[in-house]
């Protein structure tokens, strides 16, 4: 045993330690690139590595893994990453259940890391971390533009639903915090649940004036075509998630005229978010979509600190960070005091241009929209 | 609760039994005649959902694309027997199981290969779209009382199959002593890839029919493959029409418990408690079914008793 250990050490001390240049990075990308949810982390991923190629910097380097969605693969693969690969900056990370398994250890072992989607409560209340910062949202934002909307709208009758777990209790939460109205019905589905026959049952029989729901991916597109094909015909509001580039096609004309609210859309008029919508298509052959937005800049956010600093200088590469200073696809762009964006959500409307289906801004829901967690937050 | 609104949820559960029983009528069979835990029958579910997706944007048919999701997911489930399965009748069920998992694997990363990561699009048929007002002004989507009708009719042929013809004989033959019929001359070799072929084509039709209202993508098939087996498990295995009202009785328990029982908690808790306590319990009520069924009749409603 003693034998084993000291040969292991041996070889451990023998290992060259890769020598990278002077201020360059090595970035760790743990994504969803395969099973249900691999669209998410495949935009993320092309997002993040078209702004890379377009820097043309070659003092960064990025090393790709699939965590397949599981947590236990995603810690694995964040300790490869710490310790054999010797990253200094993590980041890629979809869902929030693996965000809250990777994140707190890596920021405790001083690695950056820069979230380019989770954004768990936790993670921007109490569990704040001085070198975790999160470039899309905060989970509950969309959900709160989405009530402030149907304030708005006028809607005073809203049945709610969302997905038995977190995120889906959060984003209830959430759009109750913004709406003034009254609830005809409040329902929390199963996880994965394909059938809504059910709820939509319900839903007629409500009294409702409108519907709220938060169904990621291939939940949302099914609840969708469920709907329209039901004769319910109430207004639908949710997050971005179900409406998003990637499965809007999936849903189709069913989806037409749905309301809902993002951080982000291909219209916004900047000359970044231009330049990001044509290249992204040229690169790729597809529409970028919500993902793809913030993969790209949270590329951008990283370049913009390694030209500012070097990242072994970690309070000064923090400063970088912290400041912000790149041309965001979102327009103006500034961390609030925990590190999350302060930023304005949209409200969109599914459109069809030609024979694809896609989303126009028609209006703004909240404006420099901050977390209510920031309050908790000690850095 | 209305009773309107009580018979559309009875519907909706009808509606999901007879697709749990397109997905666990080849199971069953599979599972009964040959002995086999196949953990891959979702994936055939996926295959049929994709190939109908695939032919549906080329053609614009949907009975075309019907009719591709049974020819793929049978073509599929013939090569996969002749080309894996085979080699594991004569093993215990962990190989099988062991197997068959990989196979899940290989489905999935293939499809994904071929059609790519986002899902595809499906739609119902205009002439199959939309609602139609019932008796009683219960206004209820023709869709799923289409569904409701081919679950009917596959249920109705797969009787007549198993009971009047000689292929039934066969399968029930080779269901009872595999040595026997093949000591008699029966080809056993081909009846089990018929079978497996058989099964796979139903649960390629389910994916299909349910792909039009849902999502088609990698990995639908899986969360539909416990419920298969629950089905499966409380109809006892290997029969077909324990299939049918295992799925039955899976789907509108599963329908009525969603609907009901957060209002029943709702009558002696506060709203937030009861709706999240009704939803814990709603997921798990088939589980319970399954319990009491297997405490009440172990080997199924209507195994064969051991």
């Amino acid at each position: 045993m003693t034998l084993k250990s000291l040969l292991l050490a041996a070889s451990v001390a023998a290992m060259p330690v890769a020598a990278l240049a002077e201020g360059a990075v090595k970035v760790g990308m743990i994504t969803t690139l395969s099973g249900g949810g691999a669209g998410l982390g495949i935009d993320v991923r092309d997002g993040f590595m078209l702004a890379v190629k377009q820097s043309g910097n070659d003092a960064i380097e990025v090393v790709i893994e699939d965590d397949q969605r599981k947590p236990d693969i995603a810690v694995q693969l964040a300790d490869k990453m710490i310790q054999s690969e010797k990253v200094d900056v993590l980041t890629g990370i979809i869902w929030s259940n693996l965000a809250m398994a990777v994140v707190p250890g890596a920021t405790a072992q001083g690695k950056f890391y820069l979230s380019p989607n989770a954004g768990p409560s936790a993670l921007a209340g109490k569990g704040c971390h001085k070198n975790y910062f999160n470039v899309a949202w905060q989970n509950d934002n969309l959900h709160e533009a989405a009530g402030a909307y149907a304030n708005s709208a006028g809607y005073k009758n809203s049945f709610i639903l969302a997905p038995n777990y977190p995120a889906g209790k959060d984003a209830l939460t959430g759009y109750k915090r913004q709406y003034g109205g009254g609830l005809a019905g409040e329902v929390f589905t199963q996880l994965g649940q394909t059938d809504y026959a059910s709820e939509i049952a319900q839903i007629r029989a409500s009294g409702a004036d409108s519907v709220f729901f938060f169904l990621p991916g291939g939940m949302g597109i099914s609840f969708l075509k469920q709907y329209a094909d039901s004769g319910v015909d109430l207004p639908v509001v949710g997050p971005a998630f179900s409406f998003d580039q990637g499965i809007l096609q999936a849903v189709g004309a069913a989806a037409l005229g749905v309301k809902n609210t993002s951080q982000w859309n291909k219209d916004i008029d900047n000359p970044a978010n231009a330049a990001f919508v044509a290249s992204f298509q040229a690169e790729y052959g597809r529409l970028p979509s919500l993902y793809a937005s913030q993969g790209f800049d949270t590329a951008n956010l990283l370049l913009s600190a390694m030209a500012k600093a070097d990242v072994k200088d970690t309070d000064a590469f923090r400063a970088a960070l912290e400041a912000a200073d790149f041309a965001s696809v979102r327009g103006n762009f500034a961390f609030g005091s925990n590190h999350h964006p302060v930023q304005n959500i949209y409200v969109r409307e599914v459109i069809q241009e030609g024979d694809v289906f896609t989303n126009k801004i028609i209006g703004t829901a909240l404006e420099n929209h901050a977390d209510v967690y920031a309050a908790d937050c000690k850095m | 609760m209305s009773p309107i609104l009580l018979i559309e949820q009875v519907l909706n559960g009808l509606q999901f039994g007879m697709m749990l029983f397109l997905m666990s009528a080849g199971l069953t069979l599979v599972f009964g005649v040959m002995g086999l835990i196949n953990l891959a029958h979702g994936s055939l579910f996926m295959i049929g959902a994709f190939a109908a997706a695939a032919v549906a944007a080329a053609t614009g048919s949907f009975l075309l694309a019907l009719v591709a999701s049974l020819a793929a997911a049978a073509a599929a489930g013939a090569l996969v027997e002749v080309l894996v399965i085979r080699r594991l009748y004569a093993r215990d069920h962990l190989d099988q199981v062991l197997a068959t998992f990989a196979l899940i694997l290989i489905f999935s990363e293939g499809t994904r290969w071929v059609f790519g990561s986002f899902p595809l699009f499906l739609n119902i048929p205009p002439y199959l779209s939309g609602p139609v007002t019932l008796p009683g002004g219960i206004e209820y989507p023709l869709y799923r009382l289409t569904l409701i009708a081919v679950g009917g009719l596959v249920a109705l042929g797969l009787y007549l199959l198993i009971t009047r013809t000689r292929l039934g004989i066969r399968i029930r033959a080779g269901e009872s002593d595999r040595e026997m019929i093949a000591a008699l001359g029966v080809d056993i070799q081909r009846l089990y890839t018929l079978v497996f072929a058989l099964g796979a084509a139903l649960a390629g039709l389910a994916g299909a029919l349910v792909g039009a209202i849902q999502s088609v993508q990698v990995g639908m098939g899986e969360p539909v493959l416990i419920l298969a087996f629950v089905v499966i498990v409380i109809g006892g295995i290997g029969s077909v029409k324990g299939a049918l009202v295992g799925a039955l009785l899976v789907g509108v328990t599963d329908t009525l418990g969603r609907a009901l029982l957060p209002g029943f908690f709702g009558l002696f808790m506060e709203p937030s408690a009861a709706m999240s306590m009704g939803s814990s319990l709603a997921s798990m009520l088939i589980y319970i079914l399954m319990a009491v069924v297997l405490i009440a009749k172990p080997s199924g409603l209507y195994g064969a008793t051991v």
